[in-house]
C-alpha cells in the first residue's frame, strides 16, 4: 500500500518568508519593465562588492526558503481502516529532506570536525580509548591509516564538481540575465555589470557547497555538538532563524512607519505633534529593556495557552514571529523620522501642489504621489538593517529573551559554544561555525546595503574608499 | 536659552509620562497581577492563598487605577498605579518582587558607580580612538591604507560582539594569562578587571564609529574654509587637526551624545560576561528571574537618562559652535 500523503504545516513565519519570496520575484518582474527602477538597480549591480554579495546572498535566501516548506509526515494507520490519518508531531522541512544524512548520523557526544574517533575517552571492555565514531568515517576499515587519504580523494571529486557545476550555472545564469555583448566582453570587463566578479563568487561558493556535498555524508564537516548533533546541520537550520529576523522585523515596522510618517509630514500641525511626541516616547527606552519587556509578556500569554499549539514546533515559530512583530513595534520610530522629513519636503513640490489645486483628496495624493517617493528610503533601511537585525538577534538571545531555546540559531550556538570554549581541551568547533556562518551572512549583506545606499539615496554622498589606479605605464 | 531649557524639560517631563503609562499598561494590564504572582512562585500547584498573599506582601492588592473603597485623595493614592508607577517620579523605587525582596533605588545607587568605572573610561577613549582612526585613514585618502583600512571597518561591524567577548577571554585570559577571566574588587584593584572589557568593547564598536567619523570628516574636507588654510599653506596634519576637527564637532557630539544613556546604564553584554556587578547585570539577573518591578524602574531611569541627555547634547551644541542658538 501506498503511504499516505505528508500533511502541509504553514508556520506563521513560513507565510511571510514565502510571501516575501513572492514579492521579490514580482519586484524583479516589474524593475524590469520600468525603466527608471531598472536604472537605480543597476546601479547597484554595477559595483563589484554589490553583485558579489547579492549572489552569495542569494544562496542563503535559497537555504531559508527550502527551510520555509514544512509538512509533518503521515503516521501508518494504527487502527485500521477508518481511522482517521495520524501525522507525526514533528515538523519537518525541506530543508531537512536533503539533509536528512547529516540529522541521522547523531554521535554519542563531541567529535571533532572530520574526526573518524570520539573526541574524549572511554572505556571500551577494560581499556580507555577513542572509540571510533558510530557514523563520521565508519566506512573505513583501518581509520587511523585511511582517514586522510579518504577525505583528501573526496574533497577533490567535491571540489571538481562543485567548481564543475558552478561554471555551468554561471553560464546559464549569464545567458539568461541577458548576457548582452557576449562572453568575450564579460570576461575583458568591458560590460556594465561586473559578470566576471559575480563568476569568481559563483565558482567560490560552488566549492564549498561542492566539498560539503563530498564529505558530509561520510564525516561531520564541522564537528558535533555536545549531545552528538552535527554541527553544520544546526548551522544551516540557523540561516532561516536569522533571515527570518533579519526582515520581517523591518517588514512590521513598515505599516506603522510609513503609514505615522507620512500622515504627520502631510497634515503638520497637532497631528504631526502627536506622532512626534509617540515616536520621542518610544525610543527615549532603552530598546533592549523594551524588548525585554514586552517578550516577558509574550512568554506569560503562551505559558498560559499552551492548548494553542498542535507541535513544538508551531509554538517555538509562534515565540519567533511574536519577537519580530515586538521588534518591529519598538523599531518604527527612526524610519518615520525619515519618512516624515522627507514627505515634509515633498508636499512642497510643484506636482503635489497641482494635484491638491485639481482637488485631488488628501489620501489619495498620499497614497499616489507620495508613498511612490519615499520607497527608496524603504529599501535602503530594509537592507541596511538586515545585518543590524541578525547580530542583535544573538544578543537579545543571550540576554535570555530571544528566539525559543529549542529553535536553532546563531544566538543559541553562540551561547552553547561560551561554555564549550572554557572547556579543556577546547571544543572550538561550533564557535567557529557560528563565526563563519554567522560573519559571512552579515558581511555580505552589509556590503549589499551599502551599494543599495550608494544608488538610490540621491543625497548620499558616496565616499568609498577606492583602490588606487596602478600607475599608468609610460608608452 | 533659560527659556528653552525649561521647554525642553516640561516636553521631557511629558515623554516620561508617556513612557511611565506605556509600560504600566504592558506590565499590569496585558498581564494581572495574578499571572506574576504565579510566575513568581513557580512551581505547578498554586494556591490560590499562596496568591493572594504573595500579592499582599507586594502592596498588588489594591485596584490599579482608583480605589472606591477609601476617602478623598486616597481614592487615587491608594492603587496600585499611584504607589508603583507615579511614585517613580519622585525616584522612590519600591521593592523588587523577589523573595528576598531588597530597596530598588539603594541596589541601583549602589551598582551605578560600578557601572559607571566601566563606562565612563570606556566612553572618553571610544570617542577619542574612533576620531583618531578616523582621521588617520583621512589624511592618507586615496591610498592603500584608506583602501583597507575600509575594508578593515566593514570586517569589524560585521563581527558580534559576543564573538570580541568569547575571542578575547580566551585569548588574554586563558592562553596568555594576563588578566582576569572574570570578576570584581572594589577601589583600584578593579582596574584590573576592566581592561579588558573596555579594550574588546572598544574594539567592537571602532569599525562602526570609525567609518561614520570618516565619512562626516570627508565631507567636511570638501568645504571652503579648508580650501583656503591649505592655501595659506598649512599643512594636511594642521588642516585636520585645527579646522576640521573643530568644525566636525556637531556630528561627533550627537553621535557620542546618544551612548550617554548608556554610560550610567552599563553594558547588558559586557557586564554579565565579565561578572561585574553593575546595573546591566542587574538587568540582566531581572529578566531572568522575571522581576518586573525591577525592570519597570530601569526602564524609567533609562528614559529619564535618554531626556536628560538630550538637554545636555543642545547644550553641548552652543559650546562647540557659538552660532548655535537655542530658542
Amino acid at each position: 500500500m501506498m503511504g499516505a500523503l505528508p500533511k502541509w504545516v504553514l508556520l506563521w513565519s513560513d507565510a511571510v518568508v514565502l510571501l516575501l519570496a513572492v514579492a521579490l520575484i514580482l519586484y524583479g518582474w516589474r524593475v524590469r519593465l520600468d525603466v527608471s527602477r531598472r536604472r537605480d538597480w543597476l546601479k547597484v549591480f554595477r559595483q563589484p562588492a554589490a553583485l558579489c554579495s547579492a549572489v552569495v546572498l542569494a544562496a542563503f535566501l535559497l537555504v531559508a526558503v527550502a527551510d520555509s516548506l514544512h509538512f509533518r509526515r503521515a503516521l501508518p494507520a494504527a487502527g485500521g481502516a477508518g481511522a482517521a490519518q495520524a501525522y507525526s508531531t514533528q515538523v519537518e522541512s525541506c530543508l531537512d529532506l536533503l539533509l536528512a544524512p547529516l540529522a541521522r548520523s547523531r554521535e554519542v557526544t563531541y567529535s571533532a570536525p572530520l574526526a573518524s574517533r570520539a573526541f574524549a575517552k572511554a572505556t571500551v571492555g577494560t581499556e580507555r580509548v577513542f572509540p571510533r565514531l558510530l557514523h563520521g568515517g565508519a566506512h573505513l576499515n583501518d581509520d587511523v591509516t585511511e582517514r586522510l587519504a579518504d577525505v583528501a580523494g573526496r574533497a577533490a571529486t567535491g571540489l571538481a564538481a562543485g567548481l564543475a557545476a558552478a561554471a555551468a550555472l554561471a553560464m546559464a545564469g549569464f545567458a539568461a540575465l541577458g548576457g548582452r555583448g557576449g562572453l568575450a566582453a564579460a570576461w575583458h570587463r568591458h560590460t556594465e555589470v561586473p559578470w566576471r566578479a559575480a563568476f569568481w563568487t559563483a565558482l567560490g561558493l560552488g566549492a564549498v557547497v561542492g566539498l560539503i556535498i563530498a564529505i558530509a555524508p561520510h564525516y561531520h564537516v564541522l564537528g558535533t555538538d555536545r549531545t552528538g548533533n552535527d554541527v553544520l546541520y544546526q548551522a544551516l537550520k540557523s540561516v532561516r532563524t536569522a533571515f527570518v529576523i533579519g526582515t520581517l522585523s523591518t517588514i512590521a515596522t513598515l505599516p506603522l512607519a510609513v503609514g505615522l510618517g507620512i500622515v504627520a509630514g502631510y497634515f503638520r500641525g497637532w497631528v504631526d505633534d502627536v506622532v512626534q511626541y509617540l515616536y520621542t516616547v518610544l525610543s527615549s527606552i532603552p530598546n533592549v529593556l523594551l524588548i525585554a519587556a514586552c517578550v516577558l509578556m509574550m512568554q506569560v500569554f503562551i505559558d498560559t495557552h499552551p492548548d494553542l499549539f498542535e507541535t513544538g514546533a508551531e509554538r517555538a515559530d509562534l515565540r519567533l514571529f511574536l519577537l519580530c512583530v515586538i521588534l518591529g513595534l519598538t523599531g518604527w520610530a527612526g524610519l518615520c523620522r525619515l519618512v516624515r522629513a522627507e514627505t515634509l519636503k515633498l508636499r512642497e513640490l510643484d506636482y503635489v501642489q497641482a494635484a491638491t489645486a485639481f482637488g485631488v483628496g488628501p489620501w489619495h495624493i498620499m497614497a499616489r504621489h507620495i508613498f511612490p517617493n519615499v520607497v527608496h528610503l524603504v529599501i535602503i533601511t530594509t537592507v541596511l538593517d538586515f545585518s543590524a537585525l541578525v547580530l542583535y538577534e544573538a544578543v537579545l538571545s543571550y540576554v535570555g529573551v530571544g528566539v525559543d531555546p529549542t529553535m536553532n540559531s546563531f544566538g543559541g550556538m553562540i551561547n552553547l559554544a561560551r561554555s564549550e570554549m572554557s572547556r579543556d581541551p577546547v571544543v572550538w568547533w561550533s564557535f567557529v561555525a557560528a563565526f563563519g556562518f554567522m560573519v559571512c551572512l552579515v558581511l555580505v549583506a552589509n556590503l549589499f546595503a551599502d551599494g543599495v545606499r550608494d544608488a538610490f539615496d540621491p543625497r548620499a554622498r558616496v565616499f568609498r574608499a577606492r583602490r588606487p589606479a596602478p600607475p599608468k605605464e609610460v608608452a | 536659552m533659560g527659556r528653552y531649557l525649561l521647554r525642553r524639560t516640561v516636553y521631557g517631563l511629558l515623554v516620561l509620562v508617556g513612557v511611565n503609562l506605556l509600560t504600566f499598561v504592558l506590565f499590569f494590564t496585558v498581564n494581572t497581577p495574578d499571572d506574576m504572582a504565579r510566575l513568581n512562585i513557580g512551581g505547578k500547584r498554586i494556591t490560590q492563598d499562596q496568591i493572594v498573599k504573595w500579592k499582599a506582601e507586594r502592596g498588588y492588592d489594591k485596584p490599579l487605577y482608583w480605589n472606591n473603597e477609601a476617602e478623598g485623595t486616597a481614592k487615587v493614592t491608594e492603587t496600585v498605579f499611584w504607589e508603583r508607577s507615579v511614585s517613580l517620579f519622585a525616584l522612590r523605587f519600591g521593592r523588587s518582587d523577589a523573595s528576598g525582596a531588597t530597596d530598588i533605588g539603594h541596589e541601583i545607587g549602589r551598582r551605578m558607580v560600578v557601572s559607571l568605572q566601566l563606562a565612563v573610561p570606556l566612553f572618553l577613549l571610544q570617542v577619542v580612538a574612533s576620531v583618531l582612526f578616523a582621521l588617520v585613514l583621512v589624511f592618507f585618502k586615496n591610498t592603500r591604507i584608506d583602501f583597507w583600512g575600509v575594508v578593515l571597518c566593514v570586517l569589524m561591524l560585521s563581527i558580534s560582539s559576543l564573538f570580541y567577548i568569547i575571542v578575547g577571554q580566551f585569548m588574554f585570559s586563558r592562553v596568555l594569562r594576563l588578566v582576569p577571566i572574570s570578576g570584581w574588587a572594589p577601589g583600584l584593584d578593579a582596574a584590573r578587571f576592566l581592561v579588558l572589557p573596555v579594550m574588546l568593547s572598544l574594539l567592537s564598536r571602532l569599525g562602526g564609529e570609525g567609518r561614520l567619523y570618516r565619512a562626516m570628516f570627508l565631507e567636511e574636507i570638501g568645504r571652503d574654509y579648508v580650501r583656503t588654510a591649505r592655501a595659506k599653506g598649512l599643512g594636511e596634519a594642521v588642516v585636520l587637526g585645527r579646522h576640521v576637527l573643530r568644525n566636525a564637532l556637531i556630528p561627533i557630539i550627537t553621535s557620542a551624545g546618544s551612548y550617554l544613556p548608556y554610560v550610567f546604564l552599563g553594558s547588558l553584554v559586557f557586564e554579565s560576561f565579565f561578572g561585574i556587578p553593575g546595573l546591566g547585570a542587574y538587568v540582566i539577573d531581572a529578566i531572568s528571574g522575571q522581576d518586573f518591578a525591577i525592570v519597570r524602574s530601569m526602564v524609567f531611569i533609562g528614559s529619564l537618562l535618554y531626556v536628560a541627555s538630550y538637554v545636555l547634547i543642545d547644550v553641548a551644541y552652543t559650546w562647540a559652535d557659538p552660532r548655535v542658538r537655542l530658542s
